[in-house]
């Protein structure tokens, strides 16, 4: 795993149905700035900077990373940006800490945004080629009919998706960046709601947010004069996979297995559910919250809906998943998966607020991408590793 | 509003007005293309600039301050059918607005874009819009040297056009040509043995080219799906099911429509069939397949399929 690292800054800005005060610079900026002033540091201290994004056509930006390079005081230094669709966040993250744990650099700042409100994520996800051989849906479409596969598979009950839709929102309540505000949020409300893509209902979907999300990692040293307390990288993996290929497992693909597996055995995890504190996960349909704790390995197969069930995953649970809220709740998709893996270092800093896990010591975060085909997961820690 | 007047009275070559020092000079430097007020007594800018202080019926001192020309939308009443006097000819708004430095408001047009006849008032036409004047480049020395107003610069508009000559490769060409004839191919995969439909020349999973050309049925089972309640040009109506189907000789699934049976009758293992357009409008396309419709078979128990969701 190379040298330490350490998250010494996070910055978010308020996730938020349309940012239009600000120019996509201004809103990177706002996060930017935020997270050097949690690491009292200033641009000048900055060895290089890593960006993320979504894909080029969601908001029809080719190259940020010419355009953002005076935004984020990169002139002159090594930038460079992170595309895995929509777990560049995570993955951005991960190279950031790759360029501290190698020796490279001290100080890297990295950065993951989305401007949904002037972007088009629908239209991007269902553009055809002329010699496309499959119906082209966008992601409600493309993702329900494996939430139904996973219905089937587990036997799990109807109302699991509705629990998780609920628990989150009522996290979100205590996440003051949070998008989605819905007080009094209950199983009736969310049952209410039209199906749009069946199994899925509207409330058991993400919004859609503008916002970034920024992180000031550090080297040991660095780290020794940070003003607040660090989180330290624990483990860093991703994976990947083809999104069409003959005995492909749709609803717990193999990437996801092995990244997991690959973050444990280097953050020295045999059983994440009783050793992790809590975890960031990206859930932007309900029912994924059930899925992703069988293949992030909480649980056995089949058995991820139980714990959902049980409360297992509510903040006052054993093992709470999105304290924060989730990306049920907030989702710039480019940010999503960074806005994971600095909620999870917030955490183990003990400065997630309100939402904060009593005496969480070590959490994971994670995002997916693509056709759930690209992950990357992190581990944190208050422990140096 | 009568459609036309059946009388006019018009004083010839209209009357003469002296404007005075203070008008005046607002007049003048108008025709400057500079937006300016008076200050009182008081210390207040009125802008248009009145000869007496409305407050005390003092005279107004004589210090001119430059304002906006950027100003502040304080109320406004929209028009949505503009009479043939008006200054616009399509629905605008009249604003009282607040020059930046002022203390108080004039009224003007206030121009919001391109509307129909009619239209309802945009929804950014609000209090506390940001608004500047456009001036017309012949002046006179009167309001009327103000065009109207317009929103300031929030939004550009960024058109994306990018094309592209796209070439399906071998596999792709051979699969694309079978179907313009009506038949389905897939590769056999000389390592794991599937069959991959399409075929892509390659397995994804083992990493080696594929050769060997399987036909495949276009008849297969559902292995799962959505009911979409949105509406897509391409589905028949709302709600409309995407389907995972397993053709028949194939290993992999394929995303395709599912119609011919209401949406909440749609079933995992239920055996469908591939509803062909006519023969007349085949091309090298998937969509020689309008859907797969039912077939009237026993439902594949979900034991046999579950390797494949
Ligand atoms: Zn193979």
């Amino acid at each position: 795993m190379g040298n330490p690292c350490a998250v010494i800054g996070v910055g978010q800005t308020a996730y938020k149905t349309k940012r239009l005060d600000v120019s996509m610079a201004g809103l990177l900026r706002e996060a930017a700035q935020r997270a050097l002033e949690d690491a009292g540091l200033d641009w000048a201290d900055i060895d290089a900077v890593v960006i993320g994004k979504a894909p080029d056509l969601f908001e029809g930006m080719m190259m940020p990373e010419a355009y953002l390079a005076d935004a984020l005081g990169a002139r002159g230094k090594p930038m460079m940006r992170v595309h895995t669709a929509g777990s560049v966040g995570g993955s951005t993250a991960i190279v950031a800490a790759g360029l501290i744990q190698s020796g490279v650099h001290d100080r890297v700042l990295t950065v993951a945004w989305e401007k949904q409100s002037e972007s088009n994520a629908t239209w991007a996800l269902t553009v055809d080629s002329p010699h496309s051989t499959s119906l082209v849906v966008g992601a409600g479409g493309y993702f329900a009919p494996h939430i139904r596969a996973y219905m089937r598979r587990s036997g799990a009950p109807d109302h699991i998706g509705t629990l998780v839709a609920v628990k989150d929102r009522q996290n979100a309540l205590k996440n003051p960046y949070a998008h989605l505000k819905i007080p009094g949020i209950s199983r009736e409300m969310v049952e209410s709601t039209p199906m749009l893509w069946e199994p899925i209902r509207y409330l058991e979907t993400c919004p859609s947010s503008d916002g970034a999300c920024a992180m000031v990692l550090a080297s040991e040293s660095a780290a020794r004069s940070a003003p607040n307390p660090p989180a330290w990288v624990q483990g860093t993996s991703m994976r990947s996979e083809p999104i069409f290929f003959a005995g492909r497992d749709n609803v717990l693909p193999q990437g996801g297995r092995d990244a997991a597996a690959d973050v444990y055995r280097q953050a020295g995890i045999t059983d994440p559910r009783r050793e992790l504190d809590c975890a960031e996960v990206y859930v932007p349909f309900s029912w994924y919250e059930p899925m992703w704790l069988e293949n992030l390995g909480f649980c056995g197969e089949g058995e991820g809906w139980k714990l959902t069930e049980a409360g297992a995953t509510a903040l006052d649970g054993d093992i709470p998943w999105n304290p924060s809220g989730g990306v049920l709740s907030s989702n710039p998709i480019g940010a999503s998966g960074m806005i994971r893996f600095a909620e999870a270092a917030l955490q183990v800093r003990g400065m997630a607020g309100e939402h904060q896990v009593d005496g969480a010591r070590r959490a994971l975060g994670h995002a997916y991408g693509g056709g759930a085909q690209f992950f990357a997961l992190w581990i944190v820690g208050s422990d140096k590793p | 509003m009568p459609s036309s007047p059946n009388h006019v009275l018009e004083f010839p070559g209209g009357y003469t007005r002296s404007v005075g020092p203070v008008i005046g000079r607002f007049l003048s430097e108008l025709r400057d293309g500079r937006l300016v007020g008076v200050r009182t007594a008081g210390g207040r800018v009125l802008v248009p600039p009145t000869e007496y202080d409305p407050d005390t019926g003092a005279a107004v001192t004589d210090e001119w301050v430059e304002v906006g020309p950027a100003g502040t939308v304080q109320s406004w009443s929209w028009v949505p059918n503009p009479r043939p006097d008006h200054p616009l000819d399509r629905p605008f708004a009249w604003a009282l607005i607040k020059p930046d430095g002022a203390d108080t408001a004039l009224l003007h047009a206030l121009d919001m874009g391109e509307f129909e006849a009619g239209a309802e008032p945009p929804r950014f036409l609000k209090t506390g819009l940001r608004v500047r004047p456009k001036w017309r480049a012949e002046r006179g020395g009167g309001i009327g040297d103000i065009e109207c107003f317009r929103p300031e610069v929030t939004m550009i508009n960024a058109p994306t056009r990018l094309e592209y000559t796209l070439d399906p490769g071998r596999a792709l060409s051979r699969f694309l040509e079978s179907i313009s004839q009506g038949r389905i191919l897939g590769h056999r995969c000389p390592v794991c043995d599937s069959v991959i439909v399409p075929m892509k020349g390659m397995c994804s999973r083992d990493g080696v080219p594929t050769t060997e050309e399987v036909e495949v049925a276009d008849t297969g089972t559902v292995t799962t799906f959505a009911v979409n309640n949105i509406p897509d040009p391409r589905a028949p109506e709302v709600p409309f099911v995407s389907a995972y189907i397993l053709l028949d000789g194939a290993d992999l699934t394929m995303l395709a429509l599912v119609a011919g049976i209401p949406a909440d009758q749609v079933r995992i293992g239920m055996r469908v069939k591939a509803a062909w357009r006519p023969r007349e409008e085949w091309g090298p396309t998937m969509n020689n397949i309008r859907w797969f419709e039912p077939l009237d078979e026993p439902d594949v128990p979900f034991e046999r399929i579950k390797d494949y969701v």
